[in-house]
């Protein structure tokens, strides 16, 4: 089967999508951040989708999403302006930053759809009161969904959906483990390509990709040097082009990361308890934090970033983050700060839509010979 | 009257009053440790009424109103903005917050004198994605400040229409009220008192509903206040909206505005022509409020100014008028968790919090001012300086033109003085004016 199928998943998302709609004749909802409860939609038979940019310059949003707020939001309420996702039948948003949310809003202004939801999600998630805050707030998106469907969700429907996103979970932690070896048998590219399929696919069929991956991935053997061990750090980020440049011109690996299209969307399970509201509130509450949603001292998801980087063995970090992301620039020099002191070098990159690969490999390789303290005379 | 002149002017009675009530905040913050008081720090939207459970003499700062009043200083916003920028945070964030940090990291920038007044703790809160994180900065730096936030992100709310906040939202703000209460008690030493805090609750319901109203005489033309003169009104509820030395100060501009509103004095002796603006303004160049009176304009106010500190309902006639307080509704408190819901439910219903769940809230509500305030037109401020204030205000644009309300646009800066191109701006309204049929009187 090969890595292949992942990547083939990400880069036809929207046939892969179509086709499977027309397949399965099941709904689906686009969701703008991985704070989504995607539990509840499985549980309704609704695949949830999410919706991200494409990475290509766009001339629609101007109207739409003052010029100060980030390229991604921008990009991503491109996809909707440009018919993209015309197969979604509704749209949601579990309450993140202020930037993802102007492109829900934007959409559900001008896109038509069958149903749209805003669900408050706690920002202060550390709270004794966020729990039973949102497992409220899910009872209410899941009674939405029943009245938009008319069928009834029931609690075994929830440990259906549970059970879905827990295998996801467990799979690609299992993944992540074997990034621990001296030589990962899967770059950090292909690491990517999965949870993205993830995000795309119907997770009922990556389930099952991911355990083939799996299998393959425990006696592969990958014909390239691992080189340098990196971690990159910061906002969304499906800069595949990026990554790609850093692997195989650079040649250093990303053995880990830490941002939403990576480790963030997957790191904890479900917890099963009788309540199943509760235990989804306790998933999303406990999960390594959005910045937006961390206001620990020290920040938890500093904590829990270098933990992995001294588990993963990583010798450098990237962070990068995209132009005019707050969160992520409120946390950015608590970071480099306590990533320099734990004896780990960072190099920082802001982003835009596109990559520009000349500019970013030079500063990568200057950073990866510092790294390697390569005398060069 | 002179030539032009169509309506009678004279200055404001009670301006002294209010800023003189202004100076007296800064400097009771700075020098109440001299008297055995406490000081700390927070957002103008932290719910404040619950520190005066821990006594009278208790001084707080509030961090936008701070900013706002070092960027009216070009000079010390600028030494400000640059430390900051040294330290490694990105231009592109909050100007009140750059300015804010800058402030506490450089010498002698408090504008009343000496250096910042470092606070015995924070108690902020959280809706935009700057507000808890704007004090997690500043504990990096002074990590021997407590600090507490409490998430108000828990939903839309305005009160008198079909938007309604659900129960357990409310009770989601109460109770981490609560536990900031013994929060309070515990960092300070100070035993909390239900009486004070009570008392507190409805002080705030006081000013911010009659700021409210207040905001509702400006509906008469001609509009007996313009826009520059609120902004010295409107920022005593930014200060301290739990206070009880506001509250006389309040009755007393209630007052003198609805004197001037029965004797048709106009703020803007030339009205032809009523606008509103929209976010906070760029606060070195408030000489563009000055520039519309050259054409006969009046910008009664805006969303910001009614709704950052005043609390509104739909009456029953339809219009807009300050929201009724609660034990007129037979809600009495009595306890210290009956206080705290009122004070979440309060809250939660500000004009300024609704947008940041969707643009299509704003849109109704300046929809809405624009008709009953008769208005002619509106200049949004595209704010570089305020993600929070500036979201989804392109939407507003949209929704403001579909509505038929003339909407200009301009981009700027509330703080940071190298986002604003004063020529290009005046250019701008020249050409909005122009649309509108208007002319120079001078």
């Amino acid at each position: 089967m090969g890595m292949e199928v992942f990547k083939d998943i990400y880069e036809n998302r929207h046939k892969y999508q179509k086709e499977w709609k027309e397949k399965t004749g099941s709904k689906m909802i686009g969701y703008f951040c991985t704070y989504a409860p995607e539990e509840i939609m499985y549980a309704a038979d609704i695949i949830p989708v999410r919706i991200l940019g494409s990475h290509e310059p766009q001339n629609v949003t101007e109207p739409h999403i003052f010029g100060m707020y980030c390229p991604f939001c921008r990009d991503v309420l491109a996809q909707g302006l440009k018919g993209r996702y015309d197969y979604l039948d509704g749209i949601m948003i579990a309450q993140s930053c202020l930037h993802v949310r102007q492109a829900y809003t934007s959409w559900d202004l001008h896109i038509p759809v069958g149903f749209s939801y805003y669900l408050p999600m706690p920002h202060r998630v550390t709270n004794a009161g966020a729990k039973p805050f949102l497992r409220q707030e899910l009872i209410d998106f899941k009674n939405a969904i029943e009245a938009w469907t008319g069928k009834t969700i029931l609690p075994e429907d929830i440990d259906k959906g549970i059970e879905i996103l827990n295998t996801t979970r467990r799979l690609l932690r299992q993944v992540w483990d074997l990034r621990k070896a001296e030589n990962p048998p899967i770059t950090g590219q292909e690491a990517i390509y999965m949870v993205l399929a993830c995000q795309f696919g119907d997770k009922r069929e990556v389930n099952k990709l991911l355990e083939e991956a799996l299998n393959e991935l425990k006696t592969r053997k990958i014909d390239r040097e691992t080189g340098n061990r990196l971690m990159i750090i910061g906002s969304e980020d499906d800069d595949i082009a990026f990554i790609n440049m850093v692997e195989t011109i650079c040649g250093a690996t990303f053995v880990m990361e830490d941002h939403c299209t990576g480790s963030r969307y997957f790191w904890n399970q479900v917890v099963p308890q009788e309540d199943r509201y509760a235990a989804l509130a306790a998933r999303y509450c406990e999960r390594p934090p959005c910045p937006t949603k961390d206001w620990a001292q020290p920040r938890d998801r500093l904590v829990w970033a270098l933990d992995m980087a001294k588990q993963w063995g990583v010798e450098g970090a990237i962070i990068v983050q995209q132009k005019f992301c707050d969160p992520h620039e409120l946390d950015i020099p608590a970071f480099r700060k306590a990533f320099e002191a734990a004896g780990i070098p960072t190099l920082f990159l802001e982003f835009d839509v596109t990559v520009p690969l000349g500019p970013f490999r030079i500063r990568v390789d200057a950073f990866l010979e510092m790294l390697r303290q390569e005398d060069l005379f | 009257m002179s030539k032009g002149q169509l309506y009678p002017t004279e200055p404001l009675k009670t301006w002294g009053l209010a800023k003189q009530a202004r100076e007296d905040f800064y400097l009771d913050y700075r020098d109440c440790h001299a008297k055995g008081g406490i000081r700390w720090a927070g957002g103008a939207w932290a719910l404040d009424a619950l520190t005066y459970g821990l006594g009278d003499d208790v001084f707080s700062i509030t961090s936008e109103p701070y900013g706002a009043s070092c960027a009216f200083n070009k000079d010390i916003a600028m030494k400000c903005m640059m430390t900051t920028e040294k330290y490694g945070y990105a231009r592109d964030l909050c100007a009140y917050m750059r300015i804010y940090w800058g402030s506490v990291l450089t010498k002698g920038t408090y504008p009343w004198g000496g250096d910042y007044p470092i606070p015995d703790f924070i108690y902020q809160d959280h809706i935009c994605c700057s507000h808890a994180k704007w004090y997690q900065v500043i504990v990096d730096h002074e990590p021997q400040i407590p600090m507490t936030c409490i998430d108000v992100a828990a939903g839309p709310f305005m009160p008198g229409t079909d938007v309604k906040i659900k129960p357990h939202a409310v009770k989601y703000v109460a109770d981490q009220m609560l536990e900031a209460a013994e929060w309070l008690e515990k960092t300070t030493g100070r035993k909390f008192d239900d009486e004070k805090f009570i008392e507190a609750v409805k002080t705030e319901c006081v000013n911010t509903s009659l700021w409210a109203d207040i905001c509702a005489l400006n509906k008469a033309v001609p509009a007996p206040i313009d826009e520059k003169t609120m902004y010295s009104l409107y920022v005593l509820n930014t200060l301290c909206k739990a206070n009880k030395r506001i509250t006389p100060v309040l009755k007393e501009v209630y007052e003198d505005v609805k004197d001037r509103v029965a004797r048709g004095i106009a703020a803007v002796p030339n009205e032809k022509a009523r606008i509103m603006s929209d976010t906070q303004p760029p606060w070195g160049f408030l000489k563009v409020f000055r520039y519309l009176e050259r054409y006969g304009v009046v910008s009664i106010g805006s969303l910001y100014t009614f709704g950052l500190m005043g609390i509104w309902e739909v009456k029953e006639d339809g219009t807009w008028g300050g929201r009724t307080l609660p034990w007129e509704k037979g809600v009495e408190i009595k306890t210290r968790e009956q206080a705290a819901y009122v004070n979440a439910d309060w809250n939660l219903s500000k004009p300024e919090f609704q947008h940041f769940y969707h643009p299509k809230y704003k849109t109704r509500m300046m929809s809405r001012i624009a008709k009953e305030w008769k208005l002619d037109g509106v200049m949004l401020h595209y704010n570089r300086g305020c993600e929070g204030l500036s979201l989804g205000i392109a939407e507003n644009r949209l929704g403001l033109l579909k509505a038929g309300v003339p909407v200009m646009t301009f981009e700027g800066n509330m703080g940071d003085e190298r986002e604003f191109d004063e020529v290009a701006t005046m250019a701008r309204i020249d050409a909005f004016m122009e649309t509108l049929g208007l002319k120079k009187d001078y």
